[in-house]
């Protein structure tokens, strides 16, 4: 609690104090001058503040401030000779008015905890001594220290040693991510292990920390339908509810004569009157939600995509790096004479000079090096593979054209993937799958996308048709498109929208995908860290590459707006059925108290569900 | 201009969004947000006019929420 709040819990002890002894002392008399003198101490220990800021606005023209609402309530109350309402009103207005400051205090901590990724201060070294620095002040190039337990302050590359880190602030994964030497090291990761040397890459400003604290500050400023709705309801609630009021105070009494009655019921109207439990729950859920979101390593950039995600019907994926992990690996090994190992050999080393992505794979493959010594007239030919000479043989590596060009009989192989023939002399050894690995959550992802309403799935690729059918029917996505310039991604894209009804997702990894991201209703670009243009081009934010993250905002999303619904029915029910009642004459000050603070109170606690 | 202000001790949203309202409705201001979760005031307005926008910020939040405190 802060300063503020402390002052006025013990206003309200000393007036709940005062209160109680002018309930016993008033017990004795029967005059009504003692019984208002008595009430009144009670009265103003409480009301003094609240009077005087109505009697400010008042002086201002703004009649319909809640202060002044509350003060003509009151005081009506007292006319009326009912004088523990009349303080009671005020009373737990005030405790309202402190659980809700203490309530929104506590969420803005808990949703700003989430985020708590800032560095401190960064080990920079300088002439062989390490000093303490605002990671601020860091420039490219300077070389810090990051010991174990340290926070990661900045972007860089480690030039020294090797650790593992704990990413769990940036990507909700507690799985530990292992580094090494001439690794990229993003800030905001807490070093676990190892002692780490860093070379700085990037400016405190623009690194991974800065961006996400930057988009996660701004989101609250993105406002959504729901949030401007409560807003315009806000401005002509209290009017309206006001005027009735009025109306139930003037009506009545002019055709019953009973003036009190009717005046008693229409201050209970004006204790409803503030709109506030609306206009502070609605916001404060979607904070919530993407606080949520947040700890997941899902950042949202504002509350209105949160509406949007929630009524998701189609998701349109890009494949290589989304579905994939878009690094290529040799899948299948087919010798006819040899081993798979010596096969692999044999082509490591006609590749070996070549730096095409096929060659690093089978390279990597292989992960030994290669007998190169007998190894002469390597000749790479664009389009069809590698031809060179291994102790005085021939040797080629690459596809069916290869073969053919060389008189080497071989059949087509119907593979997913690319395939690599290899020949020795004139004799034809047998072929090597490349292929780009499903990514092992894709499947599931997909599954639980559909389990969360997602009723169309869709892949965008510039790959072959044959690798696309592929990989849609391992993963069960119900329709594709390949052979795609990257052109051709936005017209798709443009035409599922045009035939949504609702919300249409793209999900890419941000890399050549910026201007479909921007087009779909909902951009989400995945293995966010460390690309700003990802970060720059998309609605929602992946930081890590787990497609599985994706059910995960959605169900984050519809948790969000189901609570966003409730507050909105729960708050507006509750005040129209205590007016009701009180025409009717079965509500008091007391349910109307309730109808107000107890409202709001209830309906922050339910937004903070949407945290969890 | 874009400018970021502090703004604390706000009773409400409502307040927030008179507040809002009322930047809004001032010459030279393209748009303005007031974010009662955030603490923030984000205005957008003409540079010429930045100095006397700004003074007037203050006696709006001020005329809505004596309370609150701007920190610019």
């Amino acid at each position: 609690m802060n300063r503020k709040q402390k002052k006025s819990l013990k206003t309200i002890i000393a007036t709940a104090v005062i209160l109680a002894a002018a309930i016993l002392v008033s017990g004795f008399t029967q005059s009504r001058l003692i019984k208002i003198i008595i009430f009144a101490v009670p009265y103003l220990t409480i009301g003094n503040k609240v009077l005087k800021k109505s009697f400010a606005m008042l002086r201002k023209g703004q009649m319909l401030d809640e202060n002044f609402l509350m003060s003509i309530a009151s005081i009506g109350a007292f006319i009326l000779g009912e004088y523990v309402e009349a303080v009671a009103v005020l009373l737990f207005y005030s405790v309202g008015e402190l659980f809700e400051s203490v309530a929104v205090g506590k969420s803005r901590k808990s949703i700003s905890d989430l985020m708590d990724i800032c560095p401190e201060y960064a080990n920079i070294e300088k002439d062989g001594t390490l000093q303490k620095t605002d990671p601020m002040l860091l420039e490219i190039d300077d070389i810090i220290v990051v010991k174990p337990g340290e926070r990661v302050p900045i972007d860089g590359v480690v030039i020294d040693g090797s650790s593992t880190l704990d990413t769990s602030a940036l990507t909700g994964e507690s799985a530990p991510r292992k580094i090494a030497a001439e690794e990229e090291i993003f800030s905001g990761c807490i070093n676990i292990s190892g002692v780490l040397r860093v070379r700085v890459r990037k400016t405190y400003n623009n690194s991974t920390v800065a961006k996400i604290l930057e988009l996660v500050e701004n989101s609250a400023l993105a406002k959504s339908r729901s949030e401007s709705f409560i807003t315009k309801f806000a401005r002509v609630y209290t009017p309206i509810v006001v005027a009735c009021a009025a109306v139930v105070a003037l009506i009545p009494s002019l055709i019953t004569g009973d003036a009190a009655t009717w005046i008693g019921r229409a201050l209970i109207f004006l204790v409803v009157s503030c709109p506030c439990a609306l206009v502070i729950s609605v916001p404060l859920s979607f904070f919530a939600g993407i606080g949520a979101a947040s700890k997941a390593g899902i950042l949202v950039k504002g509350s209105s995509y949160i509406e949007r995600l929630a009524k998701t019907e189609t998701v349109i994926f890009d494949k290589t790096g989304t579905l994939t992990q878009g690094n290529f690996e040799v899948t299948e090994i087919h010798p006819e004479h040899m081993s798979d190992s010596d096969l692999l050999e044999l082509a490591a080393t006609a590749e070996y000079y070549s730096d095409h992505p096929i060659a690093a794979s089978v390279k990597k493959a292989y992960g030994k090096q290669p007998d190169t010594s007998s190894l002469t007239d390597v000749n790479e030919i664009p389009g069809n593979g590698i031809s060179a000479m291994l102790g005085g043989e021939l040797l080629l590596a690459g596809n069916i054209k290869l073969m053919e060009k060389r008189g080497i009989k071989c059949e087509p192989r119907n593979a997913d993937g690319t395939v690599i023939h290899i020949a020795r002399g004139i004799k034809y050894e047998g072929y090597i799958v490349i292929s780009d690995k499903i990514k092992p959550d894709s499947q599931q992802a997909i599954a639980e996308l559909k389990r969360c309403g997602a009723a169309n799935t869709v892949m965008l690729t510039g790959d072959r048709y044959e690798v696309a059918k592929q990989v849609c029917g391992v993963l069960c996505i119900d329709e594709f498109h390949s052979e795609l310039f990257p052109g051709d991604k936005v017209k798709y894209l443009e035409e599922y929208i045009s035939k949504a009804k609702n919300t249409v997702v793209f999900v890419g990894d941000g890399i050549n995908d910026a201007p479909v991201l921007a087009r779909a209703d909902i951009g989400i670009a995945m293995g966010a860290i460390g690309s700003d243009s990802a970060i720059e081009a998309a609605d929602i934010v992946l930081m890590d590459d787990k497609i599985s993250k994706i059910p995960t905002a959605i169900r984050i999303a519809a948790k969000t707006m189901g609570i966003v619904k409730q507050n909105i029915v729960f708050a507006i029910g509750i005040k129209v059925l205590v007016m009701m009642l009180s025409i009717a004459g079965f509500a008091n000050m007391w349910l109307a108290v309730f109808a107000d603070v107890g409202v709001s109170v209830i309906a922050i606690l339910n937004a903070m569900r949407a945290m969890r | 201009m874009k400018k970021i202000i502090k703004i604390e001790n706000l009773c409400c949203p409502n307040c927030a969004a008179k507040i809002e309202n009322n930047i809004n409705k001032l010459d030279g201001v393209e748009s303005c947000v007031v974010s009662f979760l955030a603490q923030k005031i984000v205005v957008e307005m003409q540079d010429s006019k930045a100095d006397d926008i700004c003074g007037k910020i203050t006696r709006i939040a001020k005329d809505v929420e004596p309370d609150a405190e701007l920190t610019f």
